[in-house]
């Protein structure tokens, strides 16, 4: 069983969100980056998976801010290739970057290719999904569990409510997973700077045509943040207070 | 004039709200020109009956079809937008959407302008960033644009009436690499969040399973439940029947009190019709405080002591 795992880093939504100088994008200068989350839960799938079925786990990624630390970090947790993928700038442009990834993809020896379902900084669409058409896979997003047998995977997709819908899918396929069966792995940082030194990280450039989202961006712009909220000031005693004040009111 | 193509969804035979918000909106972008409804499904001509804000249904009548089906969906809806030649299709940011808008996209070579909060002829806002940015987008039909759950508003796209119904042939679904089984109901959890006056919800800011009990205790205090958000499932601190949002439940209590909860639109899908809302959250900018009626930024550990001492 030979899964490739897609990894993406997006910024960390803790930290303040700026727009640059061009009013289209976000200012990168301060910004910190990490590993979207639900790519740590394919990741974790994969790893359940492999750890089940024997196999490998490669991890991919478009080059960009801190890639290397989150693919040593992949190694960290038991992922047996690393590949960094050059020569693209997909910003906001999932079409591009997932043709870039298939060009990469197409020609690797793999059943299953498992992405987060998805990442914050998408304007044109789901990646497992385009990445899947581009390759000319079947597709199943919104993933919650995966249990494969032979070149046949049952799969969990999630809808509103809490209902689940299972199918079967014959391999190879995309599925962009929600939630891993167990809570991703943590590795301590010394086994991440330990990866640093033993695994490599293979670098492959990009073959993309002129494909692209062909969205046209006109500004980036912070959203009128508590428009709606009338803050309460004060102690924290006054503000309990005024919080048991309001709920009391209501009920 | 333009034709509006909206892809409609269902979920066990049920028309989902999505369907009649993008539907009120398909109206208004058509600007007097044609509405269609694509609706995918089996022995489910009768659910035009529902759709009649639409000027037209497009029934695509088959077994492959009987229930959500990634693919099946995908190339039937495929047919449909190249015999139909719409200039604007309308899906959902939803599980099905997710499915479908990315690859109508790819093989169409149409442009997806997807999270729309916004929608007007020519332009689209989209929500980023988990809330905390919007991105305008200047659009040329044929584009295809993937809406976030409750942007609009359902009223609009219902009105009596039954609209034409055409029957269109599926593709040759025969060979599907996708193949669906079984839909699962959740269990019944202990107690019905969507039944309580008051919920007390809590997010990944509370750290720890540790601290769970605390808040079980304020929501027994408050006569109401304990509820939370996605990731509080996805660690296992709590149950599922406790999940508020797009794939947890829809909830819309007298008094909804939300603790370390940043506001993504996957959340908010679920509660922002709550009567009251209060946020508390350290980070004055998360996107929960454009939806709460009250907001504090303070640090829940040393608020909830004192609501405690209140009660
Ligand atoms: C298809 C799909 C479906 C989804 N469905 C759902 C769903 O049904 N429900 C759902 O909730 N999510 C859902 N999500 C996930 C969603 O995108 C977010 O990841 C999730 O809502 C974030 O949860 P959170 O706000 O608890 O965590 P975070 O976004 O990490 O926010 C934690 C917040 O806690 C605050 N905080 C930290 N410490 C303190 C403190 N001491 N005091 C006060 N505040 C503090 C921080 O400032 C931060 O804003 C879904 C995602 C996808 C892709
Ligand atoms: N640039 C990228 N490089 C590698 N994987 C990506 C990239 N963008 C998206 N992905 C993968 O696709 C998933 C869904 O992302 P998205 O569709 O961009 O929201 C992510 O969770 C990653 O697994």
């Amino acid at each position: 069983m030979n899964i490739i795992v897609p990894i993406k880093q997006v910024p960390d939504l803790v930290e303040e969100l700026e727009v640059d100088s061009s009013g289209k994008a976000l200012d990168k200068e301060w910004l910190k980056f990490r590993i979207n989350e639900f790519d740590d839960h394919a990741l974790e799938e994969a790893l359940l998976l492999k750890e089940d079925l024997g196999g490998t786990v490669t991890v991919i990624a478009l080059d960009g801010d801190d890639v290397d630390k989150a693919l040593y970090t992949a190694a960290a947790k038991g992922a047996d290739k690393l590949i960094k993928v050059t020569g693209v700038d997909a910003e906001l442009d999932n079409h591009k970057a997932a043709m870039a990834l298939a060009s990469v993809i197409k020609d690797m020896d793999y059943d299953l290719i498992l992405t987060g379902v998805q990442a914050v900084d998408d304007l044109d669409g789901q990646l497992p999904v385009l990445l899947a058409e581009y390759l000319g896979l079947p597709h199943i997003e919104v993933v919650t569990g995966v249990k494969v047998d032979g070149n046949v995977a049952t799969v969990q997709k999630e809808f509103s409510g809490g209902i689940v819908g299972e199918y079967e899918v014959d391999l190879p396929a995309v599925l962009g997973i929600q939630a891993a069966r167990e809570t991703p792995r943590y590795v301590p940082v010394a086994k991440v700077r330990r990866a640093m030194r033993s695994a490599e990280i293979e670098e492959v450039s990009a073959n993309v045509g002129d494909v692209s989202s062909a969205l046209a961006v006109e500004r980036m712009f912070k959203p009128e943040t508590g428009g709606g909220a009338e803050f309460l000031t004060g102690s924290v005693d006054e503000i309990a207070a005024k919080i048991v004040e309001l709920i009391k009111s209501k009920i | 004039m333009k034709k509006v193509l909206v892809i409609a969804e269902h979920l066990n035979g049920q028309i989902q709200d999505i369907t009649y918000e993008l539907l009120g909106k398909a109206k208004e972008l058509a600007q007097g020109g044609e509405v269609a409804v694509l609706l995918m499904g089996k022995d489910m001509q009768d659910a035009a009956n529902s759709l009649g804000a639409a000027d037209k249904v497009l029934y695509v009548d088959s077994d492959a079809l009987a229930q959500f089906n990634p693919q099946t969906y995908f190339l039937t809806a495929a047919k449909a937008i190249e015999e139909y030649q719409p200039d604007i299709v309308l899906v959902g940011t939803t599980s099905q959407g997710m499915d479908l808008a990315g690859a109508l996209s790819a093989r169409l070579k149409m442009p997806l302008v997807a999270y729309v909060s916004a929608l007007e002829d020519g332009k689209a806002v989209s929500q980023l960033y988990g809330g905390k940015m919007n991105v305008e987008v200047g659009l040329t039909t044929p584009y295809i644009a993937a809406v976030l759950a409750g942007a609009f508003p359902a009223d609009k796209g219902k009105a009596d009436g039954t609209p034409e119904v055409v029957e269109m042939a599926a593709p040759d679904l025969s060979g599907a690499k996708v193949r669906f089984k079984q839909l699962i109901e959740p269990e019944a959890g202990d107690v019905d969040i969507t039944a309580q006056d008051v919920l007390v919800s809590v997010g990944r800011g509370i750290q720890s399973e540790d601290n769970i009990p605390m808040f079980e205790e304020l929501a027994q205090k408050l006569g109401g439940a304990l509820a939370c958000s996605r990731p509080i499932v996805d660690n296992k601190w709590l149950p599922k029947s406790r999940q508020v949002g797009k794939s947890g439940l829809k909830v819309k209590p007298k008094v909804y009190l939300a603790f370390g909860i940043s506001g993504a639109p996957e959340h908010i899908e679920g509660m922002k019709d709550s009567e009251l809302i209060i946020a508390v959250n350290t980070d004055a900018k998360a996107p929960i405080f454009d939806y709460a009626h009250y907001g504090v930024t303070e640090d829940m550990f040393d608020l909830v002591p004192k609501l405690m001492e209140k009660l």
